[in-house]
């Protein structure tokens, strides 16, 4: 073991003259990480629900096309006009909330809430550092965040209505379809972007040059390696992305031809524009941010839930430093995969055997994380909560959506799936019951951590066992129906495509699913409800802890006072040992703490 | 509350907070530039053969500009420098060169731009096109036309517009567009194969126009990309001599209570102007000359 450099921290830890900033500068404009972490994690939950909201809207169009929306029917028609007349979803506006629903829930929901809330929150808790590097710096960032989202949910109130093109916006159509929902879009994600970038920034400097003494790389929990390799992915992938945003943003605006072709046609009518530019561009740009962009959603939820699992498992992780170098690998590899999202694109075959290989190299180094922490759980002995529950499933529902990635990083059987419901089920699988499973167990993991109340258990496990059963008749029976041929995107349900007397189309089967995804949607949407309640009726009367440290854990989050003060630390700290280190023969209780020093010392 | 190593460098990383903060932004700049500059090779081999506008630029400003953007570089380390021996007086002094250069970069620009906005690409219906300036009556006074499009002649209503050619040799012989007066013809021929720089003024009817564009973003994907890559290290330009001004304005107080991170807000300060002038050196070559 290499000895930790000496390093000399002037922790000002302790904090008799602490000045009281006011209510403004305390829980509005505040740089305490912990604050901005908190107020990314309730933004991020709002949008969360709102996402949700639109996908439920979405699924009664599909199931009941042309009927009208129950109970939301005549305030949507109010809202947004004749798009939504008498309750009906148009396609127009299933086209907005289809959108609408991937930006908020990656953009405004996950994203924020895994990255920013959670890491703002317990990293710089986990390496010791009394807060991030440039607290100024996180919180503009924060405000960035705040402007994007506020931009967006704005988009939604204009004549025209949000973005219609889907969230990845690809061009011509985005450029060409009339009003100025694309507009908002972009100026709203060129915010989110450079929210991103700071937060990036702040990240990668706090975790570089904050730790405290003794916390060497291979000392760092896991979670906070898997935010650095994603704060380095948010850091070097989005910029493309604001490129590109900024181009078609000339394209809508000032007339350009970016990504708009020589010879093309608007409405039947040929273009008032130079041609010249490329489609294919938009792509290349947007994915080279959008695959990157599917770790930094998967990634924290990892890292989370790998403190999780050594937590209830009472033993160390198994293969620790494996998973970091599968971490890195990964990282390091997700930059060179994003073509395999544009199979069909006629890039060329040699182009598309490339980033074939390269997907397929990938799914190595997701297998050595997934595989570790199936293995780690042999032999541990298990504490049953809902936390515990949450990161147990996140296992398979990752496993599942990532095995069913392979035959789409394939391209011979991408040109069958190639946006079908199969690709809906494989990511949703990913993100879905994958990541937010993940998030739900961070949020009952730090709970007590933030509010110094545990959340009720029995709740817990209603949220758990129903979301769990709901989120696979959701998007199980999707596999299928994307294999029998339904394309995503159809605002009827693919009713149009139904197989007639002597037509060869969607068969009855796929269409009737529809019907039982769509109550399967609501009954999950009802399965959050104990979440909610438990959520709000937790932090005024939850079981107070009795300690700093309720689930008897290793890393330094618990080894400060609940909730951790200005500063986090109310003495020096330093590190002694490796995160994970659990059930030590020998030892009275079955943890150690980080920062307890060796017993000869 | 102290955050650790905002001035002192951290013995095993051997950084201080904020230049390592720097490095990985300017990293994140590089991704931006960097695909700008990927679309900028994938539109030009894209481009269908004729229809990248080439040749167009003023390459003497540009490269007065390129001149005056490397001297800026060159007194912000001496700034730096400066400070480093203790020396206020001499920093201030590079230090307003510096700023004094970003915006002489500046007003250059926007004049290059100007130019550009009055500067038209015609496309006949009958397949030639020229380059040249548009003037108008206006109530008596000759004007340049700005910004004019094929938009602009049909709202206007206007029927023929006055036409100054770049070059007379844009006709080749044989291919004389439009209907030129018996001096015009005799003047295109006088100057046809002594070199551009000969104007030829003509009238050319709407009726006859496919497209009218000025050299500005929508006319053509090579316009496009200047205008924008140019902008964007505009707006980074603009905003380093910003932050630079208030180290010069606002810096005294800081260096009498804290020189040593006034010093390092100078050198991060400076690290990024050396990253906006080294787009600048990757910016000339292939928008004025390649």
């Amino acid at each position: 073991m290499q000895t930790a450099p000496h390093i000399d921290i002037q922790h000002g830890a302790h904090e008799q003259g602490h000045e009281d900033l006011g209510f403004w500068r305390t829980y509005i404009f505040s740089t305490d990480h912990k604050v901005i972490g908190i107020q990314y994690g309730v933004m991020a939950l709002v949008f969360l629900f709102f996402g949700l909201m639109l996908m439920l809207a979405m699924r009664w169009q599909i199931a009941k096309p042309g009927e009208p929306i129950p109970f939301f029917g005549p305030t949507m028609a109010q809202i947004f006009g004749d798009v939504a007349a008498k309750g009906i979803m148009s396609p127009d506006l299933y086209n907005t909330f289809g959108a609408m629903h991937g930006t908020i829930m990656v953009f405004l929901a996950v994203v924020p809430l895994g990255f920013a809330a959670f890491g703002n929150y317990v990293v710089p808790l986990q390496i010791g550092a009394p807060d991030m590097a440039f607290p100024r710096v996180n919180m503009a960032s924060f405000w960035a965040f705040f402007v994007g989202c506020v931009i967006m949910v704005a988009s939604f109130f204009i004549p025209s209505g949000a973005a219609q093109f889907g969230w990845t916006s690809y061009s011509p159509g985005a450029t060409t379809t009339p009003g100025d929902g694309q507009t908002y879009w972009l100026i709203g994600m060129i915010f989110l972007i450079t929210s991103s970038l700071l937060g990036a920034v702040n990240f990668i400097v706090t975790i570089i040059q904050l730790r405290a003494p003794g916390m060497t790389w291979f000392r760092l929990p896991f979670f906070c390696w898997a935010q650095f390799v994603t704060a380095f992915l948010l850091l070097l992938a989005f910029p493309p992305l604001e490129t590109a945003g900024v181009m078609q943003l000339m394209d809508k605006l000032l007339g350009t031809s970016f990504f708009l072709p020589t010879g093309l046609f608007v409405g039947g009518n040929p273009a008032d524009i130079s041609g010249g530019g490329s489609p294919l561009l938009w792509q290349h740009l947007f994915w080279f941010l959008g695959h990157p962009e599917v770790y930094v959603l998967i990634l924290p939820a990892i890292g989370m839930v790998t403190e999780i699992i050594a937590n209830s498992i009472r033993k160390p992780i198994w293969g620790y430093k494996s998973m970091v170098y599968a971490l890195l690998v990964l990282g390091f590899l997700s930059f060179i995969v994003w073509a395999h999202h544009m199979y069909l694109t006629g890039m060329g075959t040699k182009i598309s055997t490339f980033f074939q290989a390269t997907t397929m190299i990938i799914s190595i180094p997701s297998v050595i994380l997934l595989t570790c922490l199936f293995i780690s759980l042999w032999g541990g002995a298990m504490r049953f909560r809902t936390h515990t529950l949450f990161a147990l499933a996140f296992l398979p529902m990752f496993g599942i959506g990532g095995l069913t990635g392979l035959p789409l990083g394939f391209n011979y059987s991408d040109i069958l799936l190639h946006d079908s419901y199969y690709v809906i089920a494989h990511f949703h699988y990913v993100v879905a019951p994958g990541t937010i499973f993940g998030l739900f167990a961070g949020i009952y993991y730090w709970y007590p951590k933030m509010t110094g109340r545990k959340m009720n258990e029995a709740l817990g496990r209603v949220h758990f066992w129903l979301s769990l059963v709901f989120m696979n008749l959701i998007f199980m029976p999707m596999f299928a129906q994307g294999m029998a041929g339904m394309s995503r995107r159809m605002s009827n349900g693919g009713a149009s495509y139904a197989s007639d007397d002597g037509v060869i189309g969607l068969t009855v089967e796929a269409i009737k699913s529809n019907t039982s995804i769509s109550h399967a949607a609501f009954a999950l949407a009802l399965a959050q409800i104990p979440f909610i309640i438990n959520f709000f009726w937790a932090m005024q009367k939850g079981e107070k802890v009795t300690s700093d440290n309720p689930w008897d854990s290793t890393t330094l989050e618990w080894q400060t006072p609940t909730p951790p003060p200005h500063g986090n630390f109310d003495k020096p700290i330093e590190i002694f040992r490796g995160p994970y280190e659990y059930s030590v023969p020998g030892h009275p209780v079955d943890f150690v703490p980080q920062n307890e020093p060796d017993k000869k010392n | 509350m102290d955050i650790p190593f905002t001035t002192k460098a951290r013995p095993d990383t051997g950084l201080y907070n904020a230049k390592l903060g720097i490095w990985l932004f300017l990293a994140s700049e590089v991704m931006l530039f960097g695909a700008f500059f990927s679309a900028y090779i994938l539109l030009r081999v894209g481009a269908d053969p004729g229809t990248w506008a080439h040749g167009l630029m003023n390459v003497p400003i540009g490269t007065f500009n390129t001149f005056v953007l490397i001297a800026s570089s060159v007194t912000v380390v001496m700034a730096w420098a400066a400070l480093k021996s203790r020396n206020y007086s001499l920093y201030r002094n590079c230090m307003i060169i510096t700023i004094m250069c970003a915006l002489g970069f500046l007003v250059v620009k926007s004049f290059e731009y100007a130019e550009k906005f009055r500067h038209y690409e015609v496309w006949m219906k009958d397949g030639s096109r020229m380059t040249g300036h548009i003037d108008y009556d206006d109530g008596g006074v000759k004007k340049h036309a700005y910004f004019w499009s094929t938009k602009t002649l049909i709202k206007k209503k206007i029927e023929s517009i006055s036409f100054t050619s770049d070059d007379a040799n844009q006709w080749a012989p044989g291919q004389y567009y439009p209907p030129m007066t018996k001096e015009q013809l005799e003047h295109v021929k006088k100057y046809a194969d002594k070199g551009p720089q000969h104007h030829a003024v003509v009238t050319i009817k709407s009726a006859d126009i496919q497209r009218l564009s000025a050299f500005v973003p929508a006319h053509s994907t090579f316009f496009a990309i200047y205008f924008t890559m140019t902008a964007l290290h505009g707006v980074h330009v603009l905003g380093g001599a910003i932050v630079l001004s208030y180290f010069l304005f606002r810096g005294r107080k800081m260096w009498q209570t804290d020189p040593d991170r006034f010093i390092n807000r100078i050198e991060v300060g400076g690290l990024f102007w050396h990253f906006v002038d080294l787009v600048w050196i990757f910016l000339f070559p292939i928008m004025y000359i390649l």
